[in-house]
């Protein structure tokens, strides 16, 4: 009703924008099922980015409205959802896919209805090859990989030992680290693979530990996996060189696998995790301390990697409604794609026709943890 | 030599997790023939409990109580309001009965506690003890306690009190045992409330070393379950040395051939075993006496 008084009131004064009742915008994400962990921040994100931006007057004067949907990770109730985002509720775009499985669904209602859709899933399959109407936040795990490699040739190590988990995240990384090591000139010496819900993964570690010339580890994983393996490098006393993937970039992964045996452990991760670390004249560090603080005092938990994906979405969707000027599913389209130098909690995002992801390597930080908490690597 | 020392306590390890766990379902299945597939979500409940209550502000002995005695209560309710009004009902129906209560209390804990992975601190720290070049967390040693004091607590309760042997003729033939004047009710609710206590405790001691969230019951109960039957279904003895060799081939299989078939080589080791001994290393002969 509130809504209502106010677009009416706005129409009578002239402001509003031709036949833009509310610019709807659909969500369908896992807030619930396997991937809770991942959806529900994201849902929260969302919600609240809705809320602040009404608040302020919408897009152009015009109120955005969210509708949401959980499909519990279900890539069969993504595609139903999907479906009807777009024929009985009118979205003009959609944001979501929790998981690569719930985001190939959606992807094909989105396309063919000609629905902009920016996904919240890591795979590099969503965009590559490029499809008109997807999009996505999350950098990929090949480009993860690169950035560990990086950082691996500058200290010099030359060959390595990696333990992977056997889940979708963990099992997609370790294929792509796999492929892109020849082009640092580390060769991988000992491959390890843990299942996600083991509960000691000594025996691996010690495998990897006896390998012959293993100069540093890289565990790729997800969940409480990567948290248990850092207690076992601990129990070991492995004193190598250790590299922890994006999956597990926050700070429960500190608390989960004790501040001792987290030191010296390095991973990429976003601005988000080091919002205060980050330079005054940071081009991220407006939005990234932004949304801490509104995420943090709403929500009362700490901000993670994954709520600042669905952050970025929102923001570069609203930012392209908001420049196309009108909520027509394809010049919001065009506009998506014409985005340049948008900073957002993950990077800063430069799509183009070739590029859907628009994210380069310095998207990524090289994080350190030192005594509990995160350092920047320079 | 010291690695494979490492492997050995690796697998010890993790064995003495699943034996813990599949020692939780011996007594309802002693009770009653079902195998009780909400036996994982109690051993969560227990982790998540200790959990949520330690936050809370109290103590972590006087959490860990709590956590066993709630989910105690938690096995008893579900006996009353799922288990015993189906009772006339065929064993299958029954197992499904408590496939449907685990997912239910696995919805309701997200929705009560919350989705992230949780642990507490190890009751003993972090300091690895080594043994001849190998290194074994404390916690693990509490884990094993454990099971061996729950395997002395249950073979003592089987073989030398009569309320054990009540459970073992309740489950043996209702009617007969019910004719002796045995009150089976009053059998089944403790079994449910021993059982769920058992399994709360495993959560306990284990959540320190495998992390605990609303989810991990399921896993926990298929390779508590899988140990179970290679020991032998609803025999102690079977539940611990089951839980320990399947830990063991893990571990051994991860060390020596290559952790990607390491659950594979698990499965087949069970797999060999069940087709020459269908009851398990230690099961029950099924005659009937007719």
């Amino acid at each position: 009703m509130k809504t209502f008084l106010t677009t009416t009131a706005l129409v009578a004064l002239g402001l509003a924008g031709p036949a833009l009742a509310e610019i709807k915008i659909g969500a369908s994400l896992s807030a619930t099922g396997p991937a809770a962990f991942l959806g529900d921040p994201e849902l929260k994100t969302l919600e609240l980015l809705v809320e602040e931006l009404n608040a302020k007057g919408g897009i152009n004067g015009e109120p955005v409205e969210l509708i949401a949907y959980d499909d519990n990770g279900d890539p069969n109730k993504a595609r139903t959802f999907a479906t009807r985002l777009v024929e009985d509720d009118e979205v003009v775009a959609i944001i979501g896919g929790t998981t690569t499985g719930t985001t190939m669904s959606i992807l094909s209602v989105a396309e063919e209805a000609e629905i902009p859709f920016i996904s919240l899933a890591g795979a590099i399959d969503i965009i590559d090859p490029v499809k008109p109407f997807t999009f996505k936040t999350p950098h990929t795990d090949r480009m993860a990989c690169q950035k560990i490699f990086e950082d691996m040739q500058k200290r010099g190590i030359a060959s390595i030992g990696m333990i992977s988990g056997t889940d979708g995240f963990g099992a997609s990384m370790q294929a792509q680290c796999k492929s892109v090591v020849g082009d640092y000139g580390i060769t991988i010496v000992a491959d390890e693979t843990y299942d996600p819900k083991d509960a000691d993964m000594t025996a691996q570690l010690t495998k990897i530990k006896g390998t012959e010339g293993v100069q540093a580890v890289l565990n790729p994983g997800f969940g409480q996996g990567p948290s248990i393996v850092t207690r076992n490098y601990k129990q070991l006393a492995i004193d190598l060189p250790f590299y922890q993937s994006h999956g597990v970039a926050s700070d429960g992964f500190i608390q989960l696998a004790g501040t001792d045996a987290a030191e010296g452990v390095r991973l990429p991760g976003t601005a988000l995790l080091v919002a205060d670390l980050l330079a005054e004249d940071d081009p991220q560090k407006p939005v990234v301390a932004a949304y801490k603080a509104a995420f943090e005092a709403k929500t009362g938990t700490p901000v993670g990697t994954f709520g600042g994906y669905a952050h970025d979405a929102f923001l570069i969707m609203t930012d392209a409604i908001a420049r196309a000027g009108s909520a027509e599913p394809a010049a919001i389209r065009d506009a998506i794609e014409a985005t340049s130098g948008l900073a957002g909690t993950t990077g800063i995002y430069t799509f183009s026709p070739e590029d859907h992801l628009g994210l380069d390597l310095s998207a990524f930080r090289m994080l350190e943890i030192k005594d509990g908490k995160w350092t920047l690597v320079e | 030599m010291s690695e494979l020392l490492q492997f050995l306590l690796s697998g010890v390890t993790v064995g003495a997790v699943y034996a813990l766990v599949a020692l939780g379902f011996t007594i309802i299945y002693n009770a009653s023939d079902v195998v009780n597939f909400a036996q994982g979500e109690f051993v969560m409940l227990g982790g998540m409990t200790t959990v949520f209550v330690h936050a809370a502000g109290a103590p972590l002995p006087l959490a860990v109580l709590a956590a066993i005695v709630l989910t105690a209560a938690l096995g008893v309710a579900m006996n009353k309001l799922a288990i015993e009004p189906a009772r006339g009902a065929p064993v299958v129906s029954l197992v499904i009965i408590t496939i449907g209560a685990s997912i239910f209390i696995r919805g309701a804990a997200q929705l009560i506690f919350d989705k992230q992975i949780h642990s507490f601190p190890a009751f003993s720290g972090d300091d690895p003890i080594r043994i001849m070049g190998a290194t074994i967390l404390p916690q693990s040693l509490w884990v094993i306690g454990g099971a061996v004091a729950v395997f002395i607590g249950l073979w003592l309760f089987f073989t030398r009190t009569l309320l054990g042997r009540a459970v073992l003729a309740t489950s043996n033939n209702r009617l007969a045992a019910q004719l002796v004047g045995i009150n089976t009710t009053f059998v089944m609710t403790l079994s449910f409330a021993l059982s769920a206590g058992i399994g709360a405790l495993a959560g306990v001691l284990v959540t320190p070393i495998t992390l605990t969230s609303y989810d991990v019951g399921l896993g926990l109960a298929l390779k508590g379950f899988a140990a179970a039957m290679l020991g032998g279904m609803g025999n102690p003895k079977g539940a611990l040395v089951g839980g320990l060799a399947l830990g063991l081939l893990e571990g051994l299989t991860a060390g020596y051939i290559s952790s990607q078939y390491k659950d594979a080589a698990a499965f087949i080791v069970i797999l060999a075993v069940l087709f020459f001994l269908p009851q398990g290393l230690f099961g029950r002969k099924s005659t009937d006496r007719v």
